[in-house]
C-alpha cells in the first residue's frame, strides 16, 4: 500500500519535473500576423507580395537569395562563374537538394524554372527580370548554364527575387494551392480567409531552423490587430497596420518595436496621359502643393523618410531631390496658372485601403485644395484598385507603395499605369541594364533619378517604413526589407 | 407638456441649431488640417480637442449634424412620400389584388435586415451620401405604408367616411381629405423616431466606410477613424458618440412626447 503510493508520487513527481522541463525549453511554434491574405502561393505568377512574405525562403528558394541586409547571397546555386563579357552565367547547384514531395532538384528544374518564367505566355509579374536570358542549357545535373544577350549588372539581383524561384515540373499543376518547393518548411495547411501553416522539412538541405511551425495569420483591420496583440495572440505582427499604437508596444515590456526600411517608396501616383496632367507644370504644381512633413506626420505619425524620387534612402546610389519638390503653395499656384488653370481644376484620388494612403489621401485632398485642385477621394478596395487603377488607367490620381526593390525601371515602361512615356528613359534604362560596373551604374542611377524627379511624374512622398511589433523573445526578425518575406528560417526563441 | 416633450425638443432644436448655424459660422474651417497640433485634449481654443489631423472637433461635430440630419431628413422624406400613398391605396382597396402586391411588397422589403441592405446598394452603386440616402430612405416606405394602412382601415370604417362615400366622392379624394389628416398626427410621431433611426443608421453607414465621403465630416467615420486612438485621446471617440447618443436620445423623447401630446384620449383624459 505505502509502497504503491510511494510510486504513485515519484510519478507524479516525474512527470511535474517533465512537465517543468519542456516548459523551460525554447518554444519551436510561432504565430506572424500580417495585414494581407495571399490570393494563392505561386510567387512565379503574381505580383502579391503577401505570397512572398509567406513562401520567399520558407518554401521556395531560387539561385541565389536576399538576406535581411539587402545583400544577395548563394541560394541553391552553390557558386557560379561568370564569362569575360559578362554574358554567360554557368551556375554550380547544390548537391542532395530535394523538393518536398522526395524529387530530387537538378539542373532540368532550373532550366524548367527559367524558360517558364520567360516564356511568351508567362504569367510572371516581373517578366522583365528574365527578359535579358537567351538560352538555358543544362551541362550535368548540377551545372546550368545561363547564356544572356547582353551584360546585365542585375542578373545575380535579379535571380533573388521571389519572382525567380525554382519550381519542379512535377508539382507545377498545383502549385497555387499546394506549393512544392526545397526550402526548410513545407505547405501545411490553409484556412481561406484565416490562416496559413508550414511544417518543419525534416529533409531539408541546410541547417535545420530552430521552428518546428508557424502559422500565418491575417488581419487587416488595425483595431483587431491592436487588440490581438496586446492579448499575446500573436508573437509577431508584420507591417503593423496603425503606427499611431507604437508608441503604447515601445512602452509595454512584452514586446519590443522593429522600425526599419523597405523598398516601398510612397508616391503620389499620376496618370501621365490623362489630361490635365501631361503637361508637366501641372505635374510640377503637384508636387509643389504637397507637403510631405505633414504627411508622414499626419498619416504615419512620424515614421517614414521622406523621398524626392522614386528610390530607397537607404541605396548607396540614393540621390536627395527632396528640395526639387519642397512645399511651396505659391509656386504650385502660379504653375498652374500658367499651365492655363488660374482656377483650378477637378480630379480623382483613389485610394486603396492601407491606412497610408487613406489617410495620406485626405491630407494630400487638402493641401490639393489650397492650391485651388479639387480631388475626388474614392476609396476602393484592393481588386477594384488592381482592376480599374493597375490594369484599367482609369484614374487621374492614387496613393500607393511601391514595395519591388531597385524598382525604377518602370518608369522605362511606357505601358505601366502612370503611362510616362520618355524616349530618355527609356534608352538610360537599356544603358543602365547593359552596365555592370558598381561605379557606371551608380552614376546612372543617379541620372536616372535625376531625370524622373524633373520631369516630375509622380509625387514622390515618402519611403514606407516597416513596423514590426514582436513578444519580447523572438529573435532573428528582419528589421529592414530588402525584399516582402518573413524568413522563418533565421526565427527563434530565446530561453 | 410632458417633461419628455420639453426635453426631447430642446435636445433636437439644440442639434439642429448646431446644423444650422454651421452654414453661416464655425469656430474653425472644419476642412482645414493643422498637423503640429493634432490630438489635443478639449480646451480653450478648441472646445472639443483636435482630431488626429488636427482638425477642430467642435466645428466637425457641427458640420456633422448637417450631415446626419440632411440624409436621415430626405430618407425619411422619401419613405413618407411613396410609403404613405402605398398605404393610403392599399387600405382603400382593402382585399383587393392591389392590397396584397403592396403589402407583400412591403413585407418582403421588411424581410431583409435593413443595414445590410443598405451596405449592399452602397456597396453595388458606389458610397457616398446620396446613396446613403436613397438606402435608408427605401427601408422608410414599407414603415410608413403599413402604419398608414393600418390606420387608415379602421377610418374607413367610420360614418364620417360613410357620409363622404355617399355625398359622391371617390376613393382617392376621400384618402387626401379625410383620411390623410387623422392618420397625421401617427405620421408625424413615426417620422420623428424613424428620423432618428436614420441618424443611427447613417452613422452605421459611414463608420463602415459607406455614408459622405471624405472631406465631408460624419459622426460615424469620425467614430471609425478614433477606433485605434481610443486609448490615448478619448475624447476622439466620446465626442461623436455623445453626438449621437444625444440626438437619437432626444428625437426619441420628442417622438414619444408629440404622441402623448396629440394623442386626443389622453388629451381628453388630461383635460
Amino acid at each position: 500500500m505505502t509502497n504503491q503510493m510511494l510510486k504513485s508520487f515519484a510519478s507524479a513527481l516525474v512527470l511535474g519535473a517533465s512537465v517543468f522541463a519542456t516548459g523551460a525549453l525554447a518554444k519551436s511554434d510561432i504565430t506572424i500576423a500580417m495585414q494581407l491574405e495571399p490570393p494563392h502561393l505561386d510567387p512565379t505568377s503574381a505580383a502579391a507580395q503577401a505570397i512572398d512574405s509567406v513562401v520567399y525562403t520558407n518554401i521556395f528558394e531560387g539561385l541565389t537569395r536576399f538576406m535581411g541586409d539587402g545583400s544577395v547571397v548563394p541560394g541553391l546555386a552553390e557558386s557560379w562563374e561568370i564569362s569575360e563579357d559578362g554574358t554567360v552565367y554557368t551556375f554550380k547547384l547544390r548537391d542532395g537538394v530535394t523538393f518536398h514531395d522526395g524529387t530530387v532538384m537538378d539542373a532540368e528544374d532550373v532550366k524548367f524554372s527559367l524558360d517558364r518564367a520567360s516564356a511568351d505566355d508567362s504569367a510572371n509579374a516581373q517578366k522583365a527580370l528574365f527578359a535579358g536570358i537567351e538560352s538555358v542549357e543544362v551541362v550535368d545535373p548540377l551545372t546550368v548554364k545561363v547564356t544572356l544577350s547582353e551584360p546585365n549588372g542585375n542578373f545575380l539581383f535579379n535571380m533573388a527575387w521571389g519572382d525567380a524561384v525554382i519550381v519542379s515540373p512535377d508539382s507545377i499543376e498545383n502549385i497555387t494551392t499546394n506549393p512544392v518547393g526545397t526550402g526548410a518548411f513545407t505547405f501545411g495547411n490553409w484556412v481561406q480567409g484565416d490562416s496559413i501553416t508550414l511544417n518543419q522539412n525534416p529533409d531539408y538541405w541546410g541547417d535545420q531552423p530552430a521552428l518546428e511551425t508557424a502559422t500565418f495569420k491575417f488581419i487587416s483591420d488595425p483595431t483587431a490587430a491592436f487588440a490581438a496583440m496586446m492579448a499575446e495572440d500573436i508573437d509577431v505582427f508584420d507591417n503593423f497596420p496603425a503606427p499611431e499604437n507604437l508608441p503604447q508596444f515601445e512602452a509595454d515590456p512584452r514586446f519590443q518595436v522593429l522600425v526599419g526600411s523597405t523598398e516601398g517608396e510612397t508616391i503620389l501616383s499620376t496618370n501621365n496621359k490623362k489630361p490635365p496632367f501631361d503637361d508637366i507644370r501641372v505635374r510640377q504644381a503637384l508636387a509643389h502643393a504637397i507637403d510631405r512633413q505633414a504627411i508622414i506626420d499626419g498619416a504615419m505619425f512620424g515614421y517614414g523618410t521622406p523621398i524626392g524620387t522614386h528610390f530607397a534612402p537607404h541605396n548607396p546610389a540614393y540621390v536627395d531631390l527632396t528640395r526639387l519638390s519642397a512645399h511651396d503653395p505659391e509656386k504650385a499656384a502660379k504653375l498652374l496658372a500658367d499651365a492655363g488653370y488660374e482656377e483650378g481644376f477637378e480630379t480623382t484620388l483613389h485610394l486603396p485601403p492601407p491606412s497610408y494612403a487613406r489617410r495620406g489621401g485626405e491630407i494630400i485632398a487638402a493641401q490639393l485644395a489650397e492650391v485651388g485642385i479639387t480631388a475626388e477621394i474614392i476609396n476602393v478596395e484592393w481588386a477594384q484598385w488592381l482592376e480599374s487603377v493597375f490594369k484599367g488607367k482609369d484614374y487621374g490620381l492614387t496613393i500607393i507603395s511601391h514595395t519591388e526593390p531597385m524598382d525604377i525601371g518602370i518608369y522605362a515602361r511606357p505601358d505601366y499605369y502612370f503611362q510616362y512615356d520618355s524616349l530618355d528613359a527609356q534608352t538610360l534604362m537599356e544603358t543602365l541594364n547593359a552596365t555592370t560596373d558598381p561605379e557606371e551604374r551608380k552614376k546612372l542611377l543617379g541620372e536616372m533619378q535625376r531625370l524622373i524627379a524633373n520631369d516630375f511624374v509622380n509625387g514622390y512622398l515618402f519611403q514606407l517604413p516597416k513596423l514590426v511589433i514582436a513578444k519580447a523573445g523572438v529573435q532573428g526578425l528582419w528589421k529592414n526589407a530588402p525584399t516582402a518575406a518573413i524568413d522563418l528560417t533565421q526565427i527563434s526563441w530565446s530561453e | 407638456m410632458s417633461r419628455n416633450l420639453i426635453l426631447g425638443a430642446a435636445l433636437s432644436s439644440l442639434v439642429l441649431l448646431a446644423a444650422l448655424v454651421s452654414f453661416v459660422w464655425t469656430p474653425y474651417d472644419y476642412a482645414a488640417l493643422d498637423i503640429p497640433n493634432k490630438l489635443q485634449p478639449p480646451n480653450v481654443r478648441h472646445w472639443f480637442g483636435t482630431d488626429h489631423f488636427g482638425r477642430d472637433m467642435f466645428s466637425m461635430i457641427m458640420v456633422g449634424a448637417r450631415t446626419s440630419i440632411a440624409v436621415a431628413l430626405v430618407a425619411v422624406g422619401i419613405g413618407m412620400a411613396l410609403g404613405v400613398p402605398l398605404g393610403l391605396t392599399a387600405a382603400a382597396r382593402k382585399g383587393s389584388w392591389l392590397d396584397e402586391v403592396i403589402m407583400r411588397g412591403n413585407d418582403l422589403v421588411f424581410a431583409f435586415p435593413s443595414l445590410v441592405i443598405a451596405i449592399l446598394i452602397t456597396a453595388v452603386f458606389g458610397a457616398g451620401a446620396i446613396n446613403a440616402i436613397i438606402a435608408i430612405g427605401i427601408f422608410n416606405i414599407p414603415v410608413f405604408a403599413r402604419i398608414t394602412r393600418g390606420a387608415a382601415l379602421s377610418l374607413w370604417e367610420r360614418e364620417f367616411i360613410l357620409a363622404a362615400r355617399v355625398s359622391g366622392k371617390g376613393a382617392a379624394r376621400i384618402s387626401a381629405e379625410h383620411i390623410l389628416p387623422n392618420v397625421a398626427n401617427l405620421l408625424i410621431v413615426q417620422g420623428t423616431i424613424q428620423f432618428s433611426l436614420g441618424i443611427l443608421a447613417e452613422a452605421g453607414l459611414s463608420y463602415v466606410g459607406l455614408g459622405a465621403q471624405p472631406p465631408t465630416p460624419s459622426w460615424g467615420r469620425m467614430l471609425a477613424d478614433a477606433q485605434t486612438m481610443v486609448s490615448f485621446a478619448p475624447h476622439l471617440a466620446l465626442i461623436p458618440g455623445l453626438a449621437i447618443i444625444v440626438t437619437v436620445l432626444g428625437l426619441n423623447l420628442l417622438g414619444d412626447g408629440l404622441r402623448d401630446w396629440l394623442d386626443p384620449r389622453i388629451r381628453v383624459a388630461r383635460a
